[in-house]
């Protein structure tokens, strides 16, 4: 076994450029056998670029790549394979119409000839069994019917999986971002077993808490270059996020009271989870932010979803008085049109307004592209461009200039915050601080403890009910996992 | 129902099958062939003309054939064009080719063809025994296999499969290929059975593959089929054909009133899925 100053990959001077932008600028970037290395930076800072190169699906456009101490020509996805690196991607890469025997298969080409099924599915359940003890997931499942959590799961328990090639270095972008606590917890804990056994990682997260507890070394990204890389026990919370250049992370906790107690507005949505009888009923006046927590997939979105069509329908054991607008968790199915500019992504809520006669006015429209590109903030050249050309956090920020450009004055939210840095959420929290003050209502699934903490209430789900109702005095990180977890009284 | 009855019914049937097997390749990896109809002619020209008169060449033009479609798929995948727009191109072409071949109906198909056609095997309709077969070969090479697997994943989430190091030209290039094979073997077996070709033979083909497929269970977009439903769904729309000439429907209406078939069938599936994925 090698030495922990042993190098499984060394990227030298790499860069990478979309068009103009240099979304890699010269980075130097190493991981030594046996180690965790955390890797921070804002959303566009570069990092899936250098996970892409790393994992060999993207080529760069100069720079080195030494695997195993011998400079690799021509690296590909498929030497990448062979030399043991693994790569979980931010965007799910399994092939949701097959199952999930059939989607670990896909990464070993060894398992095939006679009884090549009962071989994948062996492996990923141990695989599955080991890392999230008591998950739940049959091998035969067709992936697609899955909930998001679980593909997550999947893809994670995937990319430890060995057959024949070894295992060196396994990349999660943002593996536990659609994991509730308790699992990303079994999985980081996996993370560090792995560690020990000589094998290395690299963790790329938002959470910055998980960065510094997990990691041996914490190397941050700014604008395609790296800012700051050291041993993960010199970091803390505030000076990570002074070397990603973001806002103070102070800021972070001292949420204003809010003026208006509860009771002295209208209420505007009243529901019950399924319709049930049983169970605490979801109440939002005017102008609330209203949380929805509770483990992931315990009928949060489910409740939002509904919620959604009693805005244009009766529905029993529903009550929603004015239109609604949903920010979508995830973005790439049901959030963006791909094929769409920017500027058209986030008119589309709103062609009622955007219309001279029948027909839509580019003029209008601009206009209002113009004036929420500069409300949310939008890094963006042109409002012309391809939404897709933006990163991650940007598009979200489009979506949310959807909706709250719209004429809803009620915003659900289905996590939307998902892998999104700490200053864009910064930025959207005042946002949807401001947009209450001013009478709209929000409903807030989020699966972070710090969101939370920007509601006025909180309802806590278990087994598609809801189990507990928090005034914002009463929220604690204690009562909502206990509440998770607890049989209600 | 006797077995002469039955033979009769289902004996288009098999043609119809092998031509939704084919489309249905292609729909797996999220394309569409509009061309496989008016290959089925072309195919059924070329075996009642050259591939009685001069074998080597009938056979060289069908795996030329293949070939073809092989291609197609690798320009549909290497240039990123729409399959629509490749194999709408393609339709013409066939036809043309099919009428080069054989301008006036007529010609005649190989002996031993006809007589594998007219197979008469005791107790069970030959037609029957043969789509049973054709599932199950179809079913374990795409649903059971592990290179199937692959060949459907490439159809879910191509980059997935790019990723982890597999072409995506050649799962493009092994669908497509498989469809010309599934083409040859449907205009043979037409032309087995109609004991004559004519350039026109197989034109309704195109949308009744498309139909039997997902009729079947397929989806257009996303790696979803089952073999064995499009099986069903080709024999399905052969039924409802026979049916409406059972009712004494004029032929007039007939086209017509399978379409409606069609559309009742395609939305019965439809509500189907819907309130099954809603008791999920």
């Amino acid at each position: 076994m090698p030495g922990p100053s042993v190098n499984i990959v060394r990227l030298v001077g790499v860069e990478k450029y979309f068009g103009a932008v240099g979304a890699l600028t010269g980075v130097d970037f190493s991981v030594a056998a046996g180690e965790c290395v955390g890797l921070v930076g804002h959303n566009g800072a570069g990092k899936s670029t250098l996970m892409h190169v790393l994992a060999g699906t993207l080529v760069p456009d100069k720079g080195q790549i030494v695997v195993d101490g011998l400079q690799r020509q021509g690296y590909s996805a498929l030497l990448a394979q062979k030399l043991g690196i693994r790569c979980v991607f931010q965007e799910l890469s399994l092939c949701p119409n097959l199952t999930v025997a059939e989607n670990a298969r896909v990464l070993h080409p060894g398992i095939a000839g006679w009884g090549w099924r009962k071989q994948a599915a062996a492996l990923i359940r141990k695989k599955l069994e080991e890392i999230f003890p008591g998950h739940a997931i049959a091998p035969d499942a067709v992936v697609g019917d899955l909930s998001i959590g679980k593909r997550q799961m999947i893809e994670v328990a995937r990319a430890f999986t060995t057959t024949k090639a070894p295992l060196h270095l396994v990349i999660l972008d943002e593996p536990t971002s659609s994991l509730d606590s308790h699992t990303a917890a079994q999985l980081l804990d996996h993370v560090r077993r792995v560690v020990a056994t000589g094998a290395s990682c690299v963790l790329i997260s938002h959470l910055l808490g998980e960065i510094l507890e997990y990691s041996d070394r914490i190397v941050v990204m700014r604008d395609g270059a790296i800012a700051a890389a050291d041993r993960a026990s010199r970091f803390d919370r505030d000076k990570l996020v002074t070397a990603m250049g973001g806002a103070a992370a102070s800021k972070m906790r001292s949420v204003q009271e809010r003026a208006a107690p509860r009771g002295t507005t209208p209420v505007c949505v009243r529901a019950r989870p399924f319709a049930r009888s049983d169970g605490i009923e979801l109440v939002a006046h005017r102008g609330e932010i209203v949380g929805l927590a509770g483990l992931s997939g315990h009928g949060q979105t489910e409740l939002l979803l509904s919620v959604f069509r009693g805005a244009t329908r009766r529905l029993p054991g529903l009550e929603v008085t004015d239109p609604v607008a949903l920010i979508a968790g995830d973005r790439q199915s049901d959030g963006i049109f791909p094929l769409w500019s920017i500027a058209k992504n986030i008119g589309i809520r709103s062609l009622g307004a955007l219309r001279t006669g029948p027909l839509i006015s580019s003029e209008l429209e601009d206009q209002f592209a113009v004036r929420w590109k500069k409300r949310v903030n939008i890094r963006t050249a042109d409002m012309h461009n391809n939404i897709l050309s933006l990163s991650g956090g940007n598009q979200q920020k489009a979506l949310f200039a959807r909706a709250l450009g719209s004429e809803a004055k009620i915003v659900l939210m289905d996590d939307p915050m998902r892998g999104v840095d700490i200053t864009t959420k910064l930025e959207v929290y005042e946002l949807i601080r401001a947009e209450a003050n001013a009478g709209r209502t929000f409903l807030w699934y989020t699966t972070e403890m710090e969101e939370l903490k920007n509601c006025d209430h909180v309802y806590v789900f278990r087994n598609s009910r809801i189990v507990a109702d928090l005034r914002r005095g009463e929220l604690s990180e204690e009562r909502v996992i206990q509440s998770s977890f607890q049989e209600a009284r | 129902m006797s077995y002469l009855g039955l033979n009769l019914m289902l004996n288009l049937g098999l043609p119809t099958a092998l031509a939704t097997v084919a489309q249905m390749f292609v729909i797996t990896v999220n394309d569409l062939d509009l061309s496989i109809g008016t290959f089925v002619s072309f195919v059924g020209c070329v075996a009642a003309t050259w591939l009685r008169d001069a074998p080597l060449l009938g056979y060289a033009v069908l795996i030329g054939g293949v070939a073809v479609y092989a291609l197609t798929g690798a320009v549909i995948y290497l240039r990123n064009i729409p399959s629509i727009v490749v194999t709408l191109g393609m339709l013409f072409v066939w036809q043309g080719l099919a009428i080069l071949v054989l301008p006036k109906p007529g010609g005649k198909p190989p002996g031993w063809l006809h007589d594998l056609m007219n197979f008469h095997m005791p107790y069970v309709p030959f037609p029957i025994v043969a789509a049973i077969a054709l599932a199950a070969l179809v079913h374990i090479g795409l649903m059971r296999t592990s290179y199937g697997a692959i060949l459907r994943g490439s159809g879910g989430n191509p980059s997935a499969i790019g990723r982890a190091g597999w072409s995506l030209l050649k799962t493009k290039v092994v669908m497509f290929a498989l469809a010309g094979v599934f083409g040859v073997f449907s205009g043979l077996a037409l032309v087995g059975l109609t004991t004559s070709a004519d350039a026109n033979i197989g034109k309704g083909y195109t949308l009744l593959s498309i139909a039997g497929v997902i009729l079947g269970g397929g989806e257009f977009v996303g790696g979803r089929v089952s073999p064995i439903g499009a099986v069903i769904g080709a024999l399905t729309l052969t039924l409802a054909g026979s049916l409406l000439n059972f009712m004494r429907i004029s032929p007039d209406w007939q086209v017509g009133a399978q379409g409606g078939i069609l559309i009742i069938v395609l939305a019965a599936r439809a509500m189907i899925d819907q309130t099954g994925r809603r008791t999920v």
